[in-house]
């Protein structure tokens, strides 16, 4: 515990004093578009591929809508068919092994329980999206809330 | 074979993931956290930062910082759900390169135009604009000053920076980044009704039995919208869903009718779906003679280009008289359209004449209730003004308006591009609750309202978003505040005019952001900018429904909101230094005071005190400034609307709900606008009144379909389209920085058409360059994928800073509401 704390902390402490230091003195501030300037253009990558791998991903709080793990490439979602559904639908689960979509899954506007999935959460890609195989430009500093209560505890035990 | 490559995979992937995690053996498992104290978050709600449709999300804060967010159950908008930007908004405060300290360009310890970017205080920041304004009011007057704000700026941010602008500065040359998205959409309602904004709202399309999407991808754009009308297709079966556009798209993917039209050519289609009307007789006769009146629409109106533009020089009704009409009766329009016959426009737009007569029926039939939909396929369009009242038309002829099920909806695409760029009228032209700079009647009572002197507000608009780049470029406006935006991303045709007009040695340009973004990178110097619930707020949605959100967490130190820049700033001018002399002689009262005295400290801003902001609340622009500074500011705007038909609640009560739809009368609010028994405006006995306009009648105007400003030819032989995606918000500055959003749409790519890839010898993930008469973009070429391009057109988005589509676009713009048309212009695609 301690030791996962102190490596928080160290953590937030670099990245405290880069973040502070990476304005010194530079013409090129838009982190996203590297050392170029507006009226230039660095060589576009290519175009990353879709991570395969189903390694389910944590979730930063347990509200987030999982992240797809695999492609999804001519799954079909239209007005006659819901390729996802044939995995992750309840009845589907137990041959697939896919994980079934969850309960919120089946209420309508009101809250009420369908027998069915709700038709509101239809498009499944409007919440769910694949990855592609791409390094983050920048990084994110978002907090896990775990990791939060976790050094509130330590804290506690070393007073 | 499915499930044992699965299984392979399954067993593969546990290693794989204790490989990544650094462990060899799978960790102990760990005691759940159970302690109340420990695992306690602090919940609120607050609207979401992204799209105007104005879901309310609830905020999860522990430690100040935000670590959950999720969909508001009690939301009538959302009801629990949201897209899937909507749920990572816990994570696009948390980028690492966060500003948090202004930079300005120097060199040898001074201000330096080609400068390297440097910390500075806040304080220095203030001397340097202080210094560079009162420079150009000395040289040019207030025409040389100028904002550029945003429908992401809170109301009090918009009130305040509008105020500051027009009643401080005496400079009307404030214009929105929502000029960019829904200008076209005020000009029709203004046309139209008279009045600005939708008179139906969201319940309609619970309530609806057609529903046709023109131009519009909500799918992506407007996603839980999308829901709603997903949910009401698939559980009422009867239900149909039209989708017209220039490409194949998701939303495509529920329509019952599909139509893929030749770009332009709406106009067309929406004259033949009236003439359809007419002919199978089928006008609402009562109503079009109770309600409404012809007219007959000027043409060949221009293209908004520069003056010396050849197509400018060769229009007839390009200057004032661009928006004039004439009273026509119904005969006379119904030989107006009479020529929109189903072959000629099937024709013109090659959408097949049983797709249109299709289309057309769901209008057409009396038994149906149908709902539009649009936004930027109508609003950014160089004749967007004519294709919002077009679509009126529809509607008006059939009477399929302003009751349950019927509704002609402008949806818009920032979070308060309604609340507060059009309510407030951060506009150039505009001032609070629909009233206009050019009216001494609207001059008079704002001066009245804000306790300035009669004669304090200019008459002239000012610059608005298209022109301010030029004018920038030209040199003529030299002090330069950008806001809440990232218009050297969004701006079209930033090679010819954003991009030489910032870096005017002439100009100073000032740019607030939280991120460091393109246009802060043109900028001279940055100030960094607090965000969502880093301050307290109030958006307006696109059905007119008013939020409000408390602040939840401190901004990162160092960062301060745009109501603390603007009002802050106030305080560097005495009212001598803004005003002229013979306005203070006639007001000897001013004299001496501070212009944040005249505007902020007026008796009325600063009339609500600190004790009024609870106490468990944070807010540190009332305990900056020493008064409840939000509240002020916003009785103070409503005192605009309230007995105008654009009446808002008391500022606390929006605090208590999940928003109010204006007019708020008597505490309650307005669902359907113009009809009797659901708008308390409507006079008794009168059914249906547009009282937007005096003799209550709405405007079915004559208009025809004309030419794009530019359109493929030999050499420049595709259309080029851009737009936005679903996981990222606009220019991506702060979707991008959320990495499960970077990954799902890291780069911008050009959409293509198979056959038209395989003709330039292209293949899918080939480098190619987009190539305009003005610049050029490169990107690699995607075939497949969402979007489906007919051939002959291309589709990029512009979310991607590193491949800016703008350098590409052409700053055509409707002659009438300024808007720019970023959906059509001439290109073409060459292999790198």
């Amino acid at each position: 515990m301690k030791t996962i704390t102190k490596n928080l902390v160290k953590t937030l402490l670099v990245s405290i004093l880069f973040t502070s230091s990476v304005f010194a003195a530079e013409k090129h501030v838009a982190t996203l578009r590297g050392e170029v300037n507006i009226d230039a253009q660095k060589e576009p990558s290519t175009i990353a591929n879709t991570l395969n791998t189903d390694i389910k991903q944590g979730r930063n709080y347990p509200m987030q809508p999982p992240i797809i793990p695999h492609k999804t490439r001519n799954y079909e979602v239209n007005l006659n068919s819901n390729k996802c559904m044939s995995c992750h639908s309840r009845n589907r689960t137990e041959e697939s092994q896919a994980p079934m979509v969850s309960v919120t899954h089946y209420m309508d506007r009101d809250g009420n329980f369908l027998a069915e999935v709700s038709p509101r959460r239809y498009f499944c890609n409007q919440c769910h999206a694949t990855q592609k195989d791409a390094k983050p430009l920048v990084e994110n500093t978002f907090i896990d809330m775990h990791t939060l209560m976790k050094s509130k505890i330590t804290t506690d035990n070393e007073h | 074979m499915t499930i044992n490559r699965r299984e392979f995979i399954k067993a593969n992937a546990v290693a794989a993931a204790a490989a990544v995690a650094g462990v060899a053996v799978p960790a102990q498992a760990s005691n759940l956290i159970t302690s109340s104290d420990v695992t306690k978050l602090k919940w609120d709600k607050a609207p979401c930062r992204f799209c105007g449709t104005g879901c309310s999300v609830n905020v999860g804060v522990m430690d100040g910082k935000v670590v959950a967010t999720h969909g508001d159950i009690k939301s009538p908008v959302n009801k629990g759900l949201n897209c899937i930007k909507g749920y990572f908004l816990s994570k696009i405060m948390y980028g690492k390169d966060r500003l948090t300290t202004p930079l300005l360009r120097m060199k040898n310890g001074k201000f330096d135009k080609e400068g390297e970017f440097t910390p500075i205080s806040w304080d220095a920041a203030f001397d340097i604009m202080e210094e560079k304004a009162k420079k150009t009011l000395k040289e040019k007057g207030p025409e040389g000053i100028g904002m550029f704000g945003s429908g992401q700026w809170t109301v009090f941010e918009g009130y305040a920076a509008s105020k500051l602008m027009k009643a401080g500065f005496r400079t009307n040359n404030i214009d929105p980044n929502a000029r960019h998205c829904m200008a076209s959409a005020v000009g029709g309602f203004m046309r139209t009704f008279g009045i600005d904004e939708p008179m139906g709202c969201y319940d309609d399309i619970e309530a609806t039995d057609a529903m046709v999407l023109w131009g519009s991808n909500m799918a992506e754009m407007h996603p839980i919208l999308w829901t709603r009308i997903t949910d009401r297709r698939l559980s009422a079966p009867h239900v149909k869903v039209a989708v017209l556009s220039t490409f194949t798209h998701r939303s495509s993917d529920l329509a019952d009718n599909s139509m893929i039209f030749t770009p332009q050519t709406d106009l067309a289609i929406l004259n033949f779906i009236a003439h359809y009307i007419i002919k199978t007789d089928r006008v609402n006769k009562d109503f079009v003679n109770k309600h409404t009146n012809f007219r007959l629409g000027n043409t060949d109106i221009g293209y908004g280009l520069r003056p010396e533009h050849h197509l400018e020089k060769k229009a007839k009704n390009n200057g004032k008289t661009a928006g004039g009409s004439s009273p026509i009766n119904f005969d006379q329009y119904a030989k107006f359209v009479s020529t929109y016959t189903a072959e000629y426009t099937s024709k013109l737009s090659g959408v097949p004449v049983d797709n249109l007569n299709a289309l057309a029926e769901l209008y057409a039939d009396p038994k149906t209730k149908v709902c539009s939909f649009w936004t930027m396929g109508f609003n950014q369009h160089t004749r967007g003004v004519w294709a919002n009242n077009l679509v009126y038309n529809i509607h008006l002829l059939t009477g399929k308006i302003s009751t349950p099920g019927n509704s002609p909806f402008s949806l818009t695409g920032q979070p308060s591009a309604c609340g507060t760029a059009r309510e407030v009228g951060t506009f150039s032209h505009r001032l609070p609750a629909d009233m206009v700079v050019k009216n001494k009647k609207h001059r008079d009572l704002s001066e009245k309202l804000w306790k300035i002197p009669n004669g304090t507000i200019p008459p002239k608009p000012g610059y608005h978003a298209v022109l301010q780049n030029r004018k920038l470029k030209d040199g003529e406006l030299n002090f330069y505040w950008s806001m809440c935006n990232n218009n050297m991303q969004a701006a079209a045709n930033i090679n010819e005019e954003a991009y030489p007009g910032y870096r005017n040695p002439k100009n100073f340009i000032v740019v607030s952001d939280p991120y460091p973004t393109v246009t802060a990178q043109a900028a001279d110097l940055i100030l960094p900018t607090s965000m969502w619930v880093e301050k307290e707020g109030v958006y307006g949605n696109a059905e007119r429904r008013t939020q409000a959100w408390y602040q939840m967490v401190e901004a990162p130190q160092g960062a301060k909101s745009d109501l603390w820049q603007l009002v802050e700033f106030s305080k560097r001018f005495e009212i001598e230094d803004v005003w002229p002399q013979e306005l203070l002689d006639k007001n000897l009262s001013y004299k001496g005071k501070s212009m944040y005295e005249v505007l902020f400290k007026n008796g009325q801003v600063d009339k609500f005190s600190i004790n009024q902001v609870p106490t468990d609340r944070l807010n540190d622009e009332a305990r900056h400034f020493g008064f409840y500074i939000q509240k002020g500011l916003f009785e103070e705007y409503a005192s605009f609307g309230r007995g105008k038909a654009h009446d808002l609640a008391d500022y606390d009560r929006y605090h208590e709900e999940r928003g109010l739809r204006w007019p708020v009368v008597d505490g309650k609010e307005t669902l359907w606008r113009f009809k009797e028994g659901s708008d308390p405006y409507v006079e008794a006995g009168k059914d249906f009144q547009f009282y937007g306009k005096k003799d209550g009648r709405a405007i079915i105007f004559a208009l025809p379909y004309e030419p794009a400003a530019e359109s493929p030819d030999a050499e420049y032989d595709m259309w080029l389209s851009t737009g936005r995606v679903l996981e990222h918000w606009h220019s991506g500055s702060m979707t991008q920085r959320v990495p499960e959003l970077y990954k799902a749409v890291p780069d911008a790519l050009v959409y293509m058409h198979p056959d038209d890839a395989k003709q330039r010898g292209m293949r899918r993930g080939d480098l190619v360059k987009i190539v305009s008469r003005r610049g050029e973009v490169q990107t690699r070429v995607e075939t497949r994928g969402r979007n489906k391009p007919p051939i002959g057109l291309v589709f990029m988005p512009w979310f991607d800073a590193s491949r800016l589509v703008n350098k590409v676009t052409l700053d055509a713009t409707d002659p009438l509401s300024k808007e720019t048309d970023y959906k059509k212009c001439a290109v073409k695609v060459v292999k790198v």
